[in-house]
């Protein structure tokens, strides 16, 4: 039974996507965040800095945004600005979760 | 000598006229001036001598300012003409441009405002240098095509006067809508067909007439590629070895994106390749260098966060702020952005795969 493990064992790292709210000032430091501990600093982090560059990268362009939305196959990140800094919005996507076409309740 | 431009004042005070040759004289471009107190006179010197500009009095005794300039309207249409007059009546000013004078100025005004007179002046005189160009005055280099286009997409109300020597046709233009048309005797759709094979004239704005009745139904998208495909097929059976059919294609594959664009809806789409490999090719935005900048700088964040997340494959990226929302996406090795109004509404990442989808196409 232990074949498989022994095949795949080492490879399979899947990582958990994050879930939650985080808030984050100008300089990209997190000022309060929703997302699991369990979840890696690091990343987070990364994510705090790339939406704050997209914003600021729009504002150098003459093109400000107030909000912006990265769609991946399963996740999505939605940022507001907020006075240079930004709350960020972090929604795994799921099956269960209504799409733009679904019937409202 | 002979390349000098030739300026004829024609006004009844001696005075101004001596005032006028000393001012004209400093002019960089050195003109020949000559002077007439009479429209008779003047109108003698036209005809011997190759006048570029007129400038022209009001009132004058026997042929007055207006009747000069009507003649000269229609016997001379190549002749760019100024109306100075003492007369601050707007009726005058109306009535004058109205008769398709290039300039009115203030005699006072230009007294006090002589540089800027001059350079009024030298920049006529370097239009008249270029007669052989199409294109309209006021906009150089651009077709007339191109003002209607620029005039509906800024979804503007107003009517154009157009000039063409002694023709003169009428676009009444409503909230970015072709109302109505009139030109050579026909109005409606004909008289845009036969408005937009003019090559060159002058044209003025004229203030909107929200009542006037509409005989246009069709958007002006569609007018417009109707008109270019029949200029295509004339000028193809015309000259078929010439350059221009090269120009009419892009000009109606133009037309064709811009129709896409606003069937659907959208402000404007710009398609980036990929650093190094082209241009950006965008329809209704300007500011094509620093759009194009962010979207290569949103797609790379983008995929390199979607990479270290592990987050699937980058759908689209989306922005809104108070004056539009804009969608980014992949298609092929080009990265699009596409611009909508705020109250777009529907399904905004599907609307726009389609469009970038045609546009690719």
């Amino acid at each position: 039974m232990g074949f498989l493990k022994r095949l795949f064992g080492g490879l399979a790292a899947v990582q958990q996507l994050p879930a939650g709210t985080i808030t984050v000032d100008r300089d990209g430091r997190i000022i309060a965040s929703t997302v699991s501990s369990a979840y890696p600093k690091n990343l987070l982090q990364t994510i705090a800095k790339d939406v704050l560059e997209l914003l600021r990268e729009a504002r150098a362009s003459q093109m400000p945004l107030a909000e912006v939305s990265l769609h991946f196959g399963s996740l999505r990140i939605t940022a507001r600005e907020l006075r240079g800094g930004a709350i960020i919005f972090l929604l795994p996507q799921t099956a269960l979760l209504p799409t733009p076409n679904s019937p409202r309740p | 000598m002979e390349n000098r431009n030739k300026i004829l004042v024609l006004d009844d005070d001696v005075d101004w006229l001596a005032l006028c040759r000393d001012l004209l004289s400093t002019l960089p471009s050195k003109p020949e001036i000559y002077t007439a107190n009479s429209a008779r006179r003047a109108l003698t010197i036209i005809e011997t001598e190759k006048i570029r500009l007129l400038i022209c009095d009001l009132k004058m005794p026997r042929i007055d300012g207006l009747q000069m300039l009507a003649i000269v309207r229609r016997r001379f249409p190549e002749l760019r003409t100024i109306v100075l007059s003492a007369l601050e009546d707007e009726e005058f000013r109306s009535r004058a441009y109205a008769l398709g004078v290039d300039l009115f100025w203030l005699k006072t005004e230009m007294q006090r405002n002589s540089k800027l007179f001059n350079e009024c002046l030298e920049s006529l005189l370097g239009q008249a240098d270029r007669e052989g160009d199409t294109g309209f005055r006021g906009i150089q280099s651009k077709s007339l095509m191109d003002i209607i286009q620029m005039e509906c997409l800024s979804r503007s109300s107003t009517v154009l006067r157009i000039t063409r020597g002694p023709l003169v046709a009428k676009l009444w233009i409503q909230d970015g809508e072709m109302f109505d048309a009139e030109c050579e005797g026909a109005r409606g759709e004909v008289a845009f067909q036969r408005l937009l094979a003019w090559k060159s004239g002058s044209f003025e704005n004229l203030p909107a007439e929200p009542r006037h009745e509409r005989t246009i139904q069709k958007s002006v998208n569609a007018l417009l590629l109707e008109s270019a495909q029949t200029l295509d097929e004339n000028a193809g059976a015309s000259t078929a070895a010439s350059a221009e059919p090269l120009e009419s294609l892009n000009h109606r594959k133009t037309i064709w994106k811009l129709s896409q664009l606003t069937r659907e809806g959208a402000d404007f789409i710009l398609a980036v390749p990929p650093e190094g490999q082209g241009e950006p090719d965008a329809i209704g935005t300007q500011s094509i260098a620093s759009t194009a900048h962010w979207t290569r700088k949103a797609d790379e964040i983008a995929h390199r966060l979607g990479d270290k997340l592990e987050a699937g494959p980058l759908s689209h990226v989306s922005g809104q702020n108070l004056e539009r929302q804009v969608i980014l996406l992949s298609r092929g090795d080009k990265t699009f952005l596409v611009g909508w109004p705020t109250d777009a509404t529907g399904n905004l990442p599907e609307k726009t795969r389609k469009l970038v989808a045609s546009w690719d196409s």
